[in-house]
């Protein structure tokens, strides 16, 4: 009984962090329509800012407390709603998510520039010179009393803003009509503005307060957020009753897990991955309906010709042959994953560029797919190749189906609720049999990947690897393109357009869903596989959630309809590494570019690829250009090839080349301004219908 | 027998009664009106019909089965198709493939280019075909609701405010297409402000007015009711 009651009172001292730092995150929502991914990297920030100020400096508490809730997390949260949040706050939900979620991995990584992770901080508690004291036969510490005064004084505090003045009602009313609140007199930028500033201040306090018990370490404090979202979503996102209520269930879960779970080698991660179960049922259980209408801005897919495409293929072989002749062998191991990583990209084209399915679970299963290859592909069979593809598919099929219940931003949080539980627990589970079928994971440690078996010919160099992943590539990136030409590609784009449309046709969501997350779970899997190759062996830590969002965000800024996204992608990731050699911070810098670019480009969601596919395609079709092109880079390669030049006076060479070539093919291009006769049959083709095209063709059919 | 059965079909948003106890019916080779001021209840009787909307009471049978309890894939396997007033068209798709997605699901699967392109051309969309969906004026876009619907080759056709936005030329073609339709063995349900229209086409016309059927009758019946013109009169 007293153990119970013990478990209780911890259990409730977390939970009233996790309602402080939730209350914040159903603010943000409700006043602004905005899911605050890097809600709890603000919290992590401010501890960090914390221990800055507390510890690594040595001012006062009160002091560092004042500095940090009254001046630092108010301003974070001030600039993060000018800049950020505002230019993308009258775009869709998707554009909104991706700059959270930029937001939260560039916190993340800023975090880890500044407080190298290696060091260990400890941050004492409050009172933590205080006897605890007794209430009957149970001990609360002053640390815990605390926590809960402050959760019991924020409910207090919220309940009098939403209720009794003026801003709060401006809060509450804002998300629902901005138009219309703005008849009213009110001011929704301001409702807004408070809104950020609030709950940033609220996810700092979580922060401070939590970071005590837990270890100050960024991406694990971020994460703690997990347990707050679930909070968040018993209130639906919307009701703060309920989301104290909802952390109540949640602290007190995790703390009698701690006390009561049985200890043997599989649970202990079920504990870690408890929050994030919870929440994935929580998702499941509540329904949630939209805040806002439909997204009606939607980002355009081209559809790609096969030649185009086939070209594109044959210049990714190309691209890889070059790089795995050119490099050495200490930049083919940086450089090398360039085409898996752009295997892995490519998975978010047809699932969110097509069908608007946004996972932020992708890399989790190419970690599924580099365990399963590197299990049962050891002697480098390629059957392996494809049990890893489909295993791959199996988990996709298997999100997909909860999945169906979710939309927009409960999709993206659902599917990293899963990556958690993979990470916290699956990942670290033991070798363990299920229906007689032994299933190893991570071994707890890394599992060796060995490179593939081509009838005969043992691939496992790295430029070799390298060669063989960008074949895969060439292939997925045909695959896809071949994919948006065809009818599986169509129904998925109509399914993302209007699915009341789709269904009343006929169309059956359920199969098309579990299809397209099938099939790129099996593409991220195939990429997976190629990563584990490359690097050899892989550990869990390669694939978790953290390391996954700077795939996600590379893609979008790539374009996620487009299908020259895999191999955009692939370079965009690890071409910054050039940096890396140049200045000792340059690791720190390519960690953060992804975030910062996201942030950058989250307004233009028709991507980069697009742009570079009109800005080469004068290049392609120019017939003095092209040939000089090739013949340059084959002479350079040649060079290259023969020692003469080293890698990367060749690669500067193809650059200045190609850009070269490619602004004399568009002056040219300009400088011929006589449009191209286009037979008749073509009009409205190759060029748009005008208005006086019927009259010119019935009086060319009347005069014979 | 009717092709289409609605009874005593109830709906309510909130305390608010979106439809009460409405019942209709709709015939092979007839065209159906189905009238009432704003916000009288039609488009969500046509999204129970559809099977959008689950009513809290009330059943619907299309072609004497059952359908009550079956989602909207399955209705429309039983052959029923619908346009929606708040266009629902796959933006990103040009004209041609938001009609073959249809076709490709519907019974013509096999011959969907061809299908596809005969109601292009019935509906003189020709010059639009390739053009994204999202990019097309109203006017037109709601054409191409009524393509996509006829390319699933339906036997029961529910079309909300098809014709809003179009001009008089362009109306009096419409009604020629729903004629053949009709002429053809479809059902149609026709949603519509445009009273010129519905008087000229409809066979029989059922008045909406706040979620209860006030009254049913062929259009030069309805055009004289009392009750109509008031409800009318009220709203306006
Ligand atoms: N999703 C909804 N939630 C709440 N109320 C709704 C919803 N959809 C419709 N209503 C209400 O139900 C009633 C009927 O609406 P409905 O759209 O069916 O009318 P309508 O006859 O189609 O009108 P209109 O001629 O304007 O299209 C209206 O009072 C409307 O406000
Ligand atoms: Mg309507």
């Amino acid at each position: 009984m007293e153990q119970l009651l013990t478990f209780g009172i911890v259990g409730l001292s977390t939970a009233a962090i996790y309602a402080v730092i939730g209350s914040g995150l159903v603010l943000t929502y409700v006043t602004t329509g905005v899911f605050n991914f890097a809600h709890g990297a603000a919290g992590m920030l401010a501890a960090f800012c914390y221990w800055q100020l507390t510890v690594g400096w040595g001012w006062p508490v009160p002091v560092g407390l004042a500095v940090v809730l009254l001046v630092l997390a108010p301003g974070f949260g001030l600039a993060v709603e000018r800049v950020l949040m505002r230019p993308v706050q009258h775009l869709g939900e998707a554009e909104r998510l991706v700059m959270t979620v930029a937001l939260l991995s560039g916190a993340i990584a800023v975090a880890r520039w500044i407080w190298d992770p290696n060091v260990a901080r400890p941050l004492t508690v409050f009172f933590a010179d205080r006897e605890p004291f007794h209430i009957g036969p149970v001990t609360v510490t002053w640390h815990q009393a605390l926590t809960m005064a402050v959760a019991v004084a924020v409910a207090a505090g919220l309940w009098f803003l939403l209720n009794r003045t003026r801003t709060g009602a401006e809060m509450r009313a804002t998300v629902d009509d901005r138009g219309l609140v703005q008849l009213t007199g009110a001011d929704p930028l301001r409702a807004g503005r408070v809104a950020w500033m609030l709950s940033t201040q609220l996810a700092a306090l979580g922060g401070i307060l939590i970071a005590p018990t837990v270890a100050l370490d960024a991406s694990q404090l971020s994460l703690l957020i997990v347990s707050a979202y679930t909070a968040a979503v018993f209130g639906w996102l919307r009701s703060l009753p309920l989301t104290f209520i909802g952390a109540v269930v949640v602290g007190c879960l995790e703390s009698y897990l701690t006390g009561y779970l049985p200890q043997n080698e599989y649970l202990p991660g079920l504990r870690l991955a408890a929050p994030a179960l919870l929440l994935f049922i929580a998702l499941l259980v509540f329904r949630h309906r939209r805040l806002r209408g439909r997204d009606r801005r939607l980002v355009r897919v081209p559809v790609p010709s096969l030649r185009g495409t086939a070209v594109f293929a044959a210049s990714t072989v190309a691209f890889g042959l070059v790089l795995a002749t050119v490099l050495s062998d200490a930049d083919l191991v940086t450089y090398g994953p360039l085409f898996s990583l752009g295997i892995i990209a490519l998975s978010y084209v047809p699932l969110a560029g097509y069908a608007g399915q946004i996972s932020l679970c992708q890399l989790s299963i190419a970690g599924i797919g580099a365990v399963v290859w590197g299990h049962l592909g050891a002697q480098g069979q390629l059957w392996a190749l494809g049990a890893a593809v489909l295993v791959s598919a199996a988990v996709g099929a298997l999100i997909a189906v909860p999945a169906l219940r979710f939309s927009g931003v409960y999709l993206a949080l659902g599917t990293a609720a899963f990556a958690v539980v993979l990470d916290r627990w699956i990942f670290t589970l033991p070798s363990f049999e299920v229906f007689g079928v032994r299933i190893a994971l991570f071994d707890q440690g890394s599992v060796e990947v060995s490179g593939p078996n081509l009838f005969g010919l043992r691939l496992d160099g790295t430029a070799e690897l390298l060669v063989f992943a960008s074949v895969w590539l060439a292939l997925a990136s045909l695959g896809v393109a071949v994919l948006r030409r065809g009818r599986f590609g169509r129904r998925l784009i109509a399914l993302r357009d209007s699915e009341a449309a789709y269904a009343t046709l006929g169309g059956n969501l359920l199969v098309a869903k579990v299809a397209v997350f099938a099939l790129s779970a099996g593409i991220a899997g195939l990429g997976g596989a190629l990563y584990g190759m490359q690097h050899r062996t892989v550990t869990a830590e390669q694939f978790n959630l953290v390391a996954g969002l700077p795939i996600f965000l590379v893609a979008v800024i790539g374009g996620l309809g487009a299908v020259g996204n895999g191999l955009f992608a692939g370079t965009a990731f690890v071409g910054p590494h050039v940096l890396t050699g140049l200045v000792s911070w340059g690791h720190n810098l390519v960690s953060v570019m992804p975030a910062l670019a996201g942030m950058g480009l989250a307004h233009s969601p028709e991507g980069i690829v697009s742009r570079f596919r009109r800005e080469w395609e004068p290049l392609g079709r120019d017939r003095i250009a092209l040939p000089a092109l090739l013949v340059g880079l084959a002479l350079g390669w040649g060079l290259r090839l023969g020692d003469v030049i080293n890698g990367w006076t060749f690669l500067v060479w193809a650059y200045v080349l190609g850009e070269g070539l490619r602004r004399y093919a568009a002056a040219r291009q300009t400088a011929d301004p006589a449009e191209p006769e286009i037979p008749v049959e073509w009009w409205g083709l190759r060029r748009p219908w005008r208005a006086d095209d019927r009259e010119v063709l019935a009086r060319g059919i009347a005069g014979g | 027998m009717a092709l289409l059965e609605v009874s005593g079909v109830t709906v309510a948003f909130g305390g608010n009664r979106a439809l009460d106890d409405v019942g209709m019916s709709a015939e092979q080779g007839r065209i159906t009106g189905l009238i009432g001021p704003n916000g009288a209840g039609k488009s969500t009787l046509f999204d129970v019909v559809s099977g959008l909307r689950r009513p809290s009471s009330g059943r619907v049978r299309l072609g004497g089965r059952e359908v009550t309890r079956l989602g909207p894939a399955r209705r429309s396997r039983h052959g029923l198709a619908r346009t929606f007033q708040r266009l629902e068209l796959f933006g990103r798709l040009s004209v041609r493939d938001n009609l073959l997605v249809a076709a490709e699901l519907g019974p013509e699967r096999r011959q969907a280019e061809h299908c596809v392109a005969r109601i292009i051309d019935q509906l003189g969309l020709a010059e639009v075909a390739d053009s994204p969906a999202d990019t097309l004026p109203t006017g037109v876009g709601r054409l191409v609701e009524v393509g996509r619907a006829l390319a699933v080759r339906p036997t029961l056709l529910l079309l909300d405010e098809p014709a809003a936005g179009q001009d008089g030329e362009e109306t009096e073609r419409f009604a020629t297409l729903l004629r053949s339709l009709a002429d053809d063995g479809m059902a149609v349900v026709l949603v519509e402000h445009d009273m010129g229209l519905v008087m000229s086409v409809c066979d029989e016309v059922h008045v909406l007015d706040l979620g209860k059927v006030i009254a049913v009758g062929p259009p030069e019946v309805i055009r004289n009711d009392e009750t109509v013109l008031a409800a009318y009169l009220g709203d306006a």
